[in-house]
């Protein structure tokens, strides 16, 4: 250890692999994650999520799952919930949908309108 | 490798002995089963404090904390959790139905009193990965010191924060640095007190098992502020968990450079070098400490002189307990401040104890000092088992003494503790209800300072084994008039003229007990009688021949014979032949079996 930046370098790299341990005060994203879920297509579309979230250095979004909420004919399902408790659910996602999720809503904070349940139905 | 999900087990020696390793390998086997180990990482970590509840497996990002979790668990775990999201909620610690699975963990109020300064990190980080302590602000306290403090900046941080030892005596640890500092002498040591002795107590282990680093990390700055090169850790080889964590985390850091030479491109070097004690009690006295380091039998010296000037090897030395390292990075990046802004007047920062006994949340728990003993055990120790009364807790192992319950609602610091005649000690906790006999307690720490006396003074030698001879005698019914009195003559003898601490302190059981319940011991002595139906010479069975059915049960249970009845008629015990084992009063379906005091 050469200097104080290097540990630096090192504590951000490492606290990027755990800081999904803290969950105060985050947005989550809740993707449905039952049979139905699965079925069509589910895991790639979380998977998508963390990895764009990952690889734009978001720091204050979880990723987690749920089963199924009863709509599985629009799986896909995920829900963005922010710390204020507002709730925006998505549907008939697919890893292309949920990387531009990422960039428009949880990067830029503008909700993806046409990706929406409301849109949807 | 990003993971969207991190599974921690605990790894604690208490979890590890409930087969968290297999529950470890089990859930690893089924996520790859699964398919799903490049999305979900299998973490171990050190105890997260609630051993009772053991083994303890927590789940990010959702914060879902399952408790008493089995090896046969981990299928329902991966397939239901972590493959389709859906909580376990019958393992969930807490509120089962919370609708924020981790706010539950939360509300629980065995962490929600807790403040945890030298526990941060533990059941929060893989304590085998140096770049995860770094995550949570590792080793920034080194380089701060290193790069923009003086030693004596360091001392006066230290001082100010009005850090005491956490080892048991509270000697101030900035004033303690500043003496070794002040000492002449071309090469000083640092020394780090890993020689968990008390009976009950565990702290020290769950550190140094959870977050090793953070010794390492604490040592180095004090080896700065004292001008020393080198430190060593004298730990229990009785820790084989705590040991090899310990020599990880010393290798990691070496590769780190964050031990060896001119750490963070300065002058400063230090390294650490480890030494197993053989489990001799005296060798957490820190002179017999240092000298069982030099390789030679572990026996105390005369102080004066102390340590800071002639210690290890005749050199300037400091020794700190583990938990008072554990404080030391957090004062250092937090400021004296604010670690002053917790505690009590005299008394500042937190203590952990290991919460033991009769006591529903058995564990290791941070509290601020000034806790009160009736918050530890209702609010965050659960209360007592079975509905029992609350009798008194012992704190301070064998060099301490006992709280009864009129003084439940003394605030925990050290100066509380002393005043009321006990000590802080290094932390135990041990909690006793109505069935405990405080002569028999008194007995059974008398029983260890004499096992683990080292034989070099006679008041400790010879003055030990005669309290404990005095205290056997009365707790088997054969206690005289004037005993109470040789035992508190006695014990102030052996207190002003035993040459170290352990002897020192070693009648405060006695002393404490007789203050709180002088009663119980003239119970013994005068009426030959043991209140608490602890002592077995005191003790009669009898069956209360209106309730026996005459089913014979208890007189098959008894393994010597000495119950006799005919069927369906009563049965008598024959006091000569019973050996007061209690079967018999188990057996009995009917309450007929009376123990007598």
């Amino acid at each position: 250890m050469k200097s104080l930046a290097e540990l630096e370098a090192i504590r951000e790299r490492a606290l990027k692999e755990i800081n999904l341990r803290d969950n105060t005060g985050k947005t989550r994203v809740v993707v449905g994650m039952a049979t139905c879920g699965i079925a069509a297509g589910a895991r790639p579309v979380m998977n998508a999520f963390v990895e764009e979230l990952n690889k734009r250095n978001v720091q204050n979004v979880n990723v987690t799952m749920t089963g199924c909420i009863g709509a599985c004919r629009l799986e896909p399902i995920a829900d963005v919930i922010t710390p204020d408790g507002v709730k925006t659910t998505y549907v008939k996602l697919d890893p292309e949908k949920a990387r531009k999720i990422v960039v428009e809503h949880l990067i830029n904070g503008r909700p993806v309108k046409e990706y929406t349940i409301g849109e949807a139905e | 490798m990003i993971y969207r999900s991190h599974v921690l087990v605990c790894g604690g020696t208490g979890c590890t002995a409930s087969k968290s390793m297999d529950i470890i390998d089990e859930l690893n086997k089924l996520i790859r089963e699964n398919k799903i180990d490049n999305e979900v990482k299998v973490i171990h970590t050190g105890c997260f404090g609630l051993c009772e509840k053991g083994p303890i497996v927590v789940i990010y990002p959702e914060g879902a904390t399952y408790s008493r979790v089995t090896v046969e668990d981990a299928r329902e775990i991966v397939e239901e959790h972590l493959v389709k999201g859906r909580i376990v909620k019958r393992l969930l610690l807490g509120d089962k139905d919370a609708e924020d699975v981790s706010k539950a963990l939360e509300d629980v109020g065995f962490f929600k009193h807790q403040v945890r300064i030298a526990l941060r990190n533990c059941g929060v980080i893989n304590p085998e990965n140096i770049e995860e302590y770094i995550a949570r602000d590792g080793y920034r306290a080194l380089g701060k010191v290193l790069t923009e403090m003086t030693p004596e900046q360091v001392i006066d941080t230290i001082k100010k924060s009005g850090l005491r030892g956490r080892g048991g005596a509270g000697f101030p640890t900035g004033l303690k640095w500043e003496f070794a500092a002040k000492a002449k002498g071309d090469q000083k040591y640092v020394c780090c007190n890993a020689d968990e002795g008390d009976p009950g107590a565990f702290m020290d282990r769950s550190i140094l098992e959870g977050d090793p680093h953070t010794v390492l990390e604490a040592m180095a700055i004090a080896g700065y502020a004292i001008g020393a090169n080198q430190g060593f850790i004298y730990v229990r080889a009785e820790y084989p968990i705590a040991v090899s964590r310990l020599e990880t985390a010393i290798k990691q850091a070496r590769e780190y450079g964050l031990l060896g030479k001119n750490i963070f491109g300065t002058d400063f070097s230090f390294d650490i070098e480890l030494r197993l004690g053989a489990g001799a009690f005296v060798c957490g006295e820190e002179t017999a400490l240092m000298t069982s380091i030099e390789g030679k039998r572990g026996e105390p010296r005369p102080r004066p002189p102390f340590p800071a000037n002639k210690g290890l090897w005749q050199k300037p030395t400091i020794l700190n307990n583990v938990e008072t390292y554990a404080n030391i990075p957090v004062i250092i990046l937090k400021g004296p401040e604010w670690f002053t802004g917790i505690g009590t007047e005299k008394s500042k920062g937190t203590k952990v104890f290991a919460m033991g006994g009769k006591i529903n949340n058995t564990g290791l728990v941070e509290i601020p000092m000034g806790t009160t003993v009736r918050e530890m055990i209702y609010d965050i120790g659960g209360g007592i088992p079975g509905g029992k009364k609350f009798k008194a807790v012992q704190t301070g192992g064998p060099s301490g003494g006992c709280i009864p319950a009129s003084l439940m609602d003394t605030p925990i610091d050290y100066d509380n503790l002393l005043a009321i005649g006990s000590m802080m000690g290094s932390g135990g906790f041990i909690v006793m209800d109505e069935d405990t006999c405080m002569v028999d307690i008194a007995k059974f720490f008398l029983e260890f300072t004499v096992d683990e006396s080292c034989g070099k003074c006679p008041p400790c030698r010879i003055g030990t084994k005669r309290m404990y001879e005095i205290l056997d005698r009365i707790t088997k019914g054969q206690g005289q008039d004037g005993d109470i009195e040789k035992l508190e003559l006695l014990a102030r003898n052996i207190c002003s003229s035993a040459l170290c601490g352990l002897g020192q302190t070693a009648p405060n059981p006695i002393l404490s007990t007789l203050r709180y319940f002088r009663d119980e011991y003239e119970a013994h002595i005068y009426e030959k009688r043991c209140p608490a139906g602890v002592c077995k010479d005191l003790l009669r069975y009898v069956i209360d021949e209106d309730k026996c059915k005459g089913c014979s049960l208890c007189a098959r249970k008894c393994p010597v014979n000495a119950i006799s009845g005919e069927v369906k008629k009563t049965y008598r015990i024959d006091a000569e032949k019973c050996i007061k084992c209690g079967a018999c009063l188990e057996a009995c379906k009917f309450g007929a079996v009376k123990k007598m005091a």
